[in-house]
């Protein structure tokens, strides 16, 4: 009778939090503030990102509008035109060019104080596919000081492998012991609240849980291991099928007395597979004096750092082939820190001939990102680039370790209508 | 049982304090909340985008808003 009681509430608890959340989004998800929609615009951005041998660039296309006072649509169409020769792709394969398309609609609906979203983002790459849909509600409360959200996201993903065919790329109809291909799914749950605590400042929460099942490791990369002391060997990376990981995050916006804003973040991260990573981030956004400007001009500075530990089954090279059940050799489970550095500039206007258009805005933001690696080596110094040995390869073990810098461009224009 | 009725009483208080709490912030008083300068993403496109660099490049996940899929990260 007692075990029935003890059982029975936290199942009726987590019905009533999964009904909420199957409703519904996060206050950041929907980028909507509850009780109000969000403003009809228009967006087309360009960016470039170059580092690393990976060199990212394409447009994206968002579209926001209301349709009566309780309906907003959005859309977006996005496209990563990638150029890789990845210090992955330099050790292990060729050069690559590849091109992932992003599709995503969602619509919001506004009731009292309540709005509830749904959304479908469709990505598609040669090797990659996603479906993705997710619902969302928020809430605001208390004289419209507080605003709680539930959300949740399921994606059904497939992955691939490309090979090389008489010199065409395809599909490896061998990959996965011969299936072609390999699935994913993921599920995420997220609570968050945001509260006015001042008539300057603005503080939200968001708690973030993320399930995986599935293919969940590279089908190109490899590990290395050391045959006896000097020379090394490569075996294909061995992952767990399953990650859960829980995320937390906290940030407050702050208005100055001189209309400017500082904002800051903060999130602490863990997941099942040892990795425990800490972002933090701060910002400045100042609208300039128009006398001093010449126009309405407002800048922006952003200062995000970045570090995590290793999963456990993380090494650099392992000590022998078959060293564990799981191996991996992802730069992006190894130990490191990062600090991206960004400034932007934002120029509104008005064109008169468009009594329609609210205002306009022309935007650039540029940003440089370094990544320090703690225990990820250059082995291009021992392997080689391409299959080609350097003149003087080093021992196993002993290259550099590795940097990543990059460089990222983005010039966007709004219009608000 | 105890747990039930702690549950309950709780919700109860939950419930009561919702009525009562007057908000210290007036609406009059929100002229400067209301600046867009004050929005945590005030260009959702450009925020998207920073958020799928990060993501790939990084073990963590989660937590910053964002609704994308697909991986694009090699």
């Amino acid at each position: 009778m007692s075990n029935k009681v003890r059982t029975g509430l936290p199942r009726y608890v987590i019905t009533c939090l999964g009904l909420a959340a199957l409703a519904g989004v996060t206050l950041f998800g929907s980028r909507a503030t509850a009780g109000v929609l969000p403003e009809d615009r228009a967006d087309v951005l360009y960016f470039r990102y170059d580092g690393g041998g990976v060199t990212i660039n394409g447009p994206s296309m968002l579209v926001r509008k209301s349709i009566g006072e309780h309906v907003s649509v959005a859309a977006n169409y996005y496209i990563d035109m990638v150029s890789s020769a990845s210090i992955d792709v330099q050790t292990s394969a060729s050069p690559y060019d590849d091109e992932r398309t992003q599709a995503s609609l969602s619509m919001d609906f506004l009731h009292g104080k309540s709005t509830y979203s749904i959304g479908y983002v469709d990505s598609d790459e040669s090797d990659y596919k996603a479906k993705t849909m997710f619902a969302s509600v928020s809430h605001d409360m208390f004289g419209d000081l507080t605003t709680i959200s539930f959300a949740f996201k399921s994606g059904q993903n497939e992955v691939f492998r490309n090979v090389k065919i008489d010199d065409v790329k395809q599909n490896d109809p061998a990959f996965n012991d011969g299936l072609g291909h390999a699935d994913m799914e993921s599920r995420s749950f997220s609570v968050g609240v945001s509260q006015i605590v001042t008539r300057n400042l603005v503080l939200s929460g968001q708690y973030e849980v993320i399930t995986d099942e599935g293919w969940l490791n590279s089908p190109y990369r490899s590990v290395r291991f050391f045959i006896g002391t000097d020379a090394q060997g490569q075996q294909p990376e061995k992952y767990p099928n399953t990650r859960s990981s829980n995320a937390a995050s906290i940030r407050g916006k702050y208005f100055l007395p001189w209309r400017a804003a500082v904002d800051g973040m903060y999130r602490f991260y863990t997941d099942t597979w040892g990795v425990v990573g800490h972002t933090g981030e701060l910002g400045y956004v100042h609208p300039l004096d128009k006398k001093f400007a010449g126009g309405d001009w407002t800048i922006e500075g952003r200062l995000r750092y970045y570090t995590q530990s290793a999963a456990d089954f993380y090494a650099d090279i392992f000590p022998r082939a078959d060293f564990s059940n799981f191996m991996a050799r992802d730069k992006e489970l190894a130990t490191y820190n990062a600090i991206t550095a960004g400034i932007g500039a934002t120029y509104e206007f008005k064109i008169e001939r468009f009594p329609w258009l609210t205002k306009g805005q022309l935007n650039l933001r540029y940003d440089y990102m370094t990544i320090s690696y703690d225990d990820f080596r250059d082995a291009t110094f021992s392997l080689g680039k391409f299959g080609a040995l350097p003149d003087e390869p080093l021992a196993p073990g002993t290259e550099p370790l590795y940097e990543l810098k990059a460089n990222i461009f983005q010039f966007y224009i709004s219009a608000f209508f | 049982m105890r747990i039930r009725g702690l549950f309950v009483l709780t919700a109860l208080v939950a419930m009561a304090g919702c009525s009562s709490i007057e908000p210290w912030v007036k609406p009059y008083d929100r002229e400067n909340l209301a600046d867009p300068i004050m929005s945590f993403s005030r260009a959702p496109i450009s925020q998207d985008f920073l958020d799928h660099v990060f993501e790939s490049r990084e073990g963590s996940r989660g937590a910053t808003g964002g609704g994308g899929g697909g991986c694009g990260c090699n």
